[in-house]
């Protein structure tokens, strides 16, 4: 091999004079799971009621919430980002236009809506799958007792359906902080961007994608662990949850 | 709003978008699909064997894939296999290797990891006594695994993997962080050279969403088919 190593990169100084690489890896990180996190906000709450509505038992409701959630599916994430990025300021009005591409960390707004709206489609499918695997004896059961349509929805089926979909909601979660990556296309400097340019600055790429690596699979394990202890925490007694997540990415 | 936009453009770019760079996706898109569940399912079976390293290694190598970023893992690539390259040929300096050649090797070995996923899943579908039963019979491993367990594992997984193939149809526009002229990669260039970015983005979300929206439904059709048969 003629590459030379050299693992002490990360404590040299980065070209901006002020910060180690390791610290600008770092700083990416941050970014990663502040889009993260904000993004799934937004999936979290958008997905479950479109995975309700796509349950409901008004049509043209159900066919609203699968047209979303074919909209959302059915084009790369890349290109989303592009639409949002590139192509919404242009489409709007010149004044709102100009106000969306000159506002400060408007690549970070856009990655966390783009993300977060794909990603709710995802969440609304697995929303629906765990609201249709309850058996519908819940909800007559619910209604008979004089709860109205939404009152069942909230105290009877949604608490059953999130503890059943919470192995494949936390595949989501970790999805989410995967594809945040793809926010380095429209210029948010997160983990794979940062590990990205201190590639090219220092000329050490896999010490920089290693350093990128070892964080993401750190990041992975607390949010594995940490998903495990939830679900042990809200497991109702005489219930299990069902089978692994599909695969997906 | 849309009163500046040129439709044009994108008549005029037709032949490159789909000449050039949808024909680099399609290709991208199979052969990585057909090395993927290859590899895939080998290594779905040496993390199902008794051999402990060989599980644990196949295990390690779907868990760190599983657990990094595409994007990630394509920059990987896109620097280890000039000298995987040079490794494996005895060269003297890192080989350069073609867009495409690079992407591929990304893509097969990026999804091996979960097709591995979705074989050993088919695999345990199918009931024990069926392997026990050959053993008794004295069939050996490879024929029991080709002839009984692996037709039924696929038989079962076929609409998880097709669906998964749409997937990958969708993440292979990430070529275009290393400057591959793939579907969205041509776009992007009539896009910037033309100054066209509306029309040409527009444009490749509705191909990109027609597509992937035909293959789903096939899938789903295919789905009730196979359901109806059992």
């Amino acid at each position: 091999m003629s590459y030379n190593w050299n693992w002490g990169i990360f404590f040299q100084l980065s070209p901006d004079g002020t910060y180690t690489y390791a610290q600008l890896l770092l700083f990416g990180a941050g970014w990663t799971l502040a889009t993260a996190l904000l993004a799934w906000a937004i999936a979290l709450s958008i997905g479950t009621v479109v995975g309700v509505m796509r349950t409901s038992p008004v049509p043209w409701l159900v066919r609203l919430g699968n047209a979303y959630v074919e909209l959302f599916r059915n084009i790369p994430l890349l290109v989303q980002m592009f639409l949002w990025y590139f192509v919404l300021p242009e489409i709007m009005p010149q004044a709102i236009g100009d106000w969306l591409k000159q506002s400060a960390n408007a690549s970070f707004y856009n990655a966390v809506i783009c993300l977060g709206l794909y990603t709710s489609a995802r969440v609304a499918e697995q929303v629906k799958a765990g609201i249709l695997s309850l058996r519908s004896g819940q909800r007559m059961a619910g209604l008979a007792m004089g709860l109205t349509l939404p009152q069942t929805y909230r105290y009877v089926l949604l608490p059953m359906a999130f503890r059943i979909i919470l192995p494949p909601l936390s595949s989501e979660f970790l999805n989410i902080i995967k594809n945040s990556s793809v926010a380095l296309t429209i210029g948010l400097i997160e983990l794979t961007a940062a590990a990205r340019s201190m590639s090219e600055f220092s000329f050490q790429v896999f010490e920089a994608f290693t350093g990128a690596t070892l964080i993401y699979i750190v990041i992975n394990i607390v949010v594995v662990s940490g998903m495990r202890w939830l679900e042990r925490r809200v497991a109702v007694p005489g219930f299990i949850s069902m089978g692994q997540p599909a695969a997906a990415h | 709003m849309f009163s500046n936009i040129d439709w044009n453009v994108i008549i005029r770019s037709l032949p490159y978008l789909f000449f050039d760079g949808m024909r680099f996706t399609i290709m991208l898109t199979l052969m990585a699909t057909a090395g993927g569940i290859v590899i895939g399912t080998l290594l779905a079976l040496a993390r199902l064997s008794n051999i402990p390293g060989l599980s644990h290694v196949a295990g390690a190598y779907v868990n760190l894939i599983r657990s990094m970023p595409l994007v990630l893992v394509i920059f990987w690539f896109f620097f280890l296999v000039p000298y995987i390259g040079q490794w494996l040929t005895g060269a003297e300096r890192p080989i350069q290797v073609g867009a495409f050649l690079s992407a591929l090797v990304t893509f097969t070995l990026f999804e091996a990891a979960y097709f591995c996923e979705i074989m050993r899943a088919g695999i345990q579908s199918i009931p024990r006594g069926q392997v026990q039963a050959a053993q008794a019979l004295g069939m050996p491993y490879w024929t029991a695994m080709a002839e009984i367990i692996l037709p039924q594992a696929f038989r079962n997984m076929v609409p998880v993997l097709l669906t998964q193939t749409i997937i990958l149809f969708q993440d292979t526009s990430l070529v275009y962080v290393i400057s591959v002229t793939d579907f969205l990669g041509a776009a992007s260039k009539v896009a910037q050279r033309d100054g066209r970015l509306v029309e040409m983005y527009l444009f490749a979300a509705i191909v990109y969403f027609l597509i992937s929206l035909a293959a789903s439904y096939g899938v789903r059709r295919l789905q009730h088919r196979i359901a109806i048969i059992r």
